[in-house]
């Protein structure tokens, strides 16, 4: 006999009181604090600064220990507290170029004017488990040496200098903000370059390969990636001038791709770029990629079709928090649909069926 | 969390002066999208976040809030979205429709026609009725401007030359007032005829960035053609609990041998006939004592 579906609100109560036991886990295993997290986890934890569009470590890992590591549920709960928080004001643009660079390699020149750095990398580490881990031990130490005092110079301006690369047009005007706008193709660079830096990592990566493969290839070389902390200034209209009021780590790549040239302008390389929150060099070279591959009509290139070339299948698809809730809605009773469906397909089979029957009588 | 950190309906007042614009807009052109900058909210996209945001917009604490999912109030997100506005707007709440003045719906329109002074928001998941013919944007955008809907009657007519009828079963789209062409959001085709109403109905699409607007008593028209008009179907049975022969009904599996009983998806409708006295045909017995 069909009883009513009550007690959904009950349902509900329990579930989340299961999650919350789950989370924690077996209770003989001490408990993670965010700290740990914080900095033990760091990558996470940039990944979910950079996708949640919010700088800030210890949210960034609260939320990571709240959505049990699932990171895109952790870049989930930082955008919905991001988006509750009043806008004081706007810091100016941060200065790239006088980063404290903790990691600076260029890929297109053996050496440099500041030096190949390469920092605390994954890159020639052999990925060989590490039982050791599984004990506890003393916190390694790494060899010190004296950090540059100067600002680095940016490897493409050597490029510029000579007239061989691309010039960037610089201007004053006040950027799209797509948190506050709705999004309207053409979209532009501005804004194409805001839903990179918080697209889904795993999505931008995945355009970037496509091109390397052959969907819009535009011959990427690492001019320059550098990671490090920046100042982040702000005009405060009673002082007059701007004054620090804190820093982040950002990692920020140029890419140095081949221009064939055409009737009009001689030969030149152009460039491609990414900027992301935190030391996360796979996401800001990815979006250096598909930066450059988006920037196909502005350089006069031919679109042979490929996603990585197309701004609104990109920028449409590119955030994993609409992606991830419009996918998984379907979870949701659609029963009601799904029955109007059933009494179609019923109507058209019986329609089907009696058609065939009276040709088999009329045969 | 402590909800006194948090705004009347949680969104800040300019969130809403800016989708207060958006559905004015939206009510003085009927049945056009109107682009708004919607704000990611603490439920998924996909999940309401659009109508959401629309009842937040429109309720006052004096209002009476009732949220349906698939017709019925205790569907599980259906619970949770009222449970958010009692939290955050501490509204009243309630199951009947007529005594709601916000009614913030998914998939259904309540059987009960609504009256002028009610509001009724609808959660969109696509709002581009031309969406799966046409999947970009800047050319859909130019084919409402042009008013240039052939597309939508050539993939209508195919239906008919392929299947012999036209195969949409639900988010069926209609013209408005003659001029665009409107998803109403995946309701059963059975619903359309109430889309001409004496309530405002407001049309949330979150993720897709989108309003629309139905003012009261808009001329709204299912898409036909002359010799296959459109029909507004459901199962062809009595609901089993209150025996309406005329409300859309659930197909409910109740045993793994072909078993099968309809009730009413609107529970309200369904539990006002059984409380006034009807009966269906697997109504219990001792009811009848």
């Amino acid at each position: 006999m069909y009883v009513a579906v009550k007690g959904g609100e009950r349902a509900i109560d329990a579930a989340h009181e299961w999650l919350a036991e789950e989370r924690r886990g077996d209770a003989a295993v001490p408990e993670l604090t965010v700290p740990q997290i914080r900095e033990q986890m760091a990558l996470a934890v940039n990944r979910v600064m950079a996708e949640g569009s919010l700088y800030d470590p210890d949210l960034a890992a609260l939320a990571i220990k709240q959505a049990r590591g699932d990171l895109i549920e952790a870049i989930f709960l930082i955008r919905a507290y991001r988006t509750t928080l009043p806008r004081l004001g706007h810091s100016a643009p941060v200065d790239t170029g006088a980063m404290r660079c903790d990691r600076r390699i260029s890929a297109t020149f053996k050496d440099v004017p500041g030096g190949q750095v390469l920092g605390p990398t994954f890159d020639y580490t052999h990925r060989l488990l590490d039982f050791a881990l599984e004990a506890e031990g003393e916190a390694p130490r790494a060899r010190e040496a004296e950090p540059r005092r100067e600002p680095t110079p940016r490897v493409t301006e050597f490029l510029n200098k000579d007239g061989l690369i691309q010039d960037e047009p610089r201007t004053d005007a006040t950027p799209p903000d797509m948190t506050r706008e709705p999004m309207e193709y053409p979209a532009g660079r501005p804004l194409r370059l805001q839903a990179l830096t918080r697209g889904d990592e795993g999505f931008v990566l995945g355009m970037a390969y496509s091109t390397q493969r052959g969907y819009g290839r535009n011959h990427p070389f690492v001019g320059e990636l550098r990671i490090g902390a920046v100042e982040v200034e702000m005009e405060v209209p009673e002082l007059g001038f701007p004054v620090c009021i804190g820093e982040l780590t950002l990692t920020e790549c140029e890419t140095v791709n081949q221009f064939a040239g055409s009737k009009l302008e001689p030969a030149q390389f152009t460039r491609g770029y990414g900027l992301v929150f935190g030391q996360t060099e796979r996401k800001a070279i990815s979006m250096a990629l598909v930066d450059r591959a988006l920037r196909w009509e502005e350089l006069g290139e031919e679109n042979i079709g490929a996603p990585a070339q197309d701004e609104e299948f990109v920028l449409a698809h590119s955030d994993n928090i609409q992606g991830t809730g419009f996918l998984e809605h379907i979870k949701l009773p659609h029963y009601v649909d799904f029955q109007s469906e059933l009494e179609l397909v019923r109507k058209m089979r019986a329609e089907a069926l009696g058609t065939a029957k009276f040709k088999e009588a009329a045969e | 969390m402590t909800d006194q950190a948090y705004n009347f309906a949680y969104l800040d007042e300019q969130t809403k002066r800016m989708i207060r614009r958006a559905l004015l807009k939206a009510l003085a052109v009927p049945g056009y999208q109107v682009p708004f900058a919607s704000r990611e909210m603490p439920m998924p996209y996909g999940w309401g976040t659009g109508g959401v945001q629309v009842t937040a917009a429109c309720l006052t604490p004096e209002d009476r809030l009732k949220v349906i999912d698939q017709g019925a109030d205790d569907t599980t997100n259906a619970v949770s979205i009222r449970k958010f506005f009692e939290r955050t707007a501490e509204v009243e709440t309630t199951e009947h429709t007529a005594e709601a003045t916000v009614i913030q719906t998914r998939h259904r329109i309540p059987e009960q026609p609504l009256e002028e002074g009610q509001i009724l928001v609808y959660q969109v998941p696509i709002p581009e009725p031309l969406r799966f013919l046409e999947p970009r944007e800047t050319e859909t955008r130019k084919m409402h401007a042009l008013e240039e809907y052939g597309l939508m009657h050539v993939k209508l007519y195919e239906d008919i030359a392929h299947n012999g009828a036209i195969s949409t079963a639900y988010a069926y789209p209609v013209k408005v007032e003659g001029r665009y062409v409107m998803d109403p959001s995946p309701i059963p085709k059975f619903d359309n005829p109430k889309l001409e109403s004496a309530a405002i109905q407001l049309f949330g699409a979150g993720r897709e960035q989108r309003i629309y607007a139905l003012p009261p008593h808009t001329k709204v028209v299912s898409l036909d053609f002359e010799d296959h008009p459109f029909e507004a179907s459901k199962a062809d049975h009595d609901c089993d609990l209150c025996g309406c022969g005329s409300s859309y009904l659930d197909e409910v599996i109740t045993d793994d041998a072909g078993g099968r009983m309809f009730v009413c998806s609107d529970t309200d409708f369904c539990a006002t006939r059984q409380a006034e006295g009807h009966r269906g045909a697997l109504s219990p017995q001792e009811e009848y004592a």
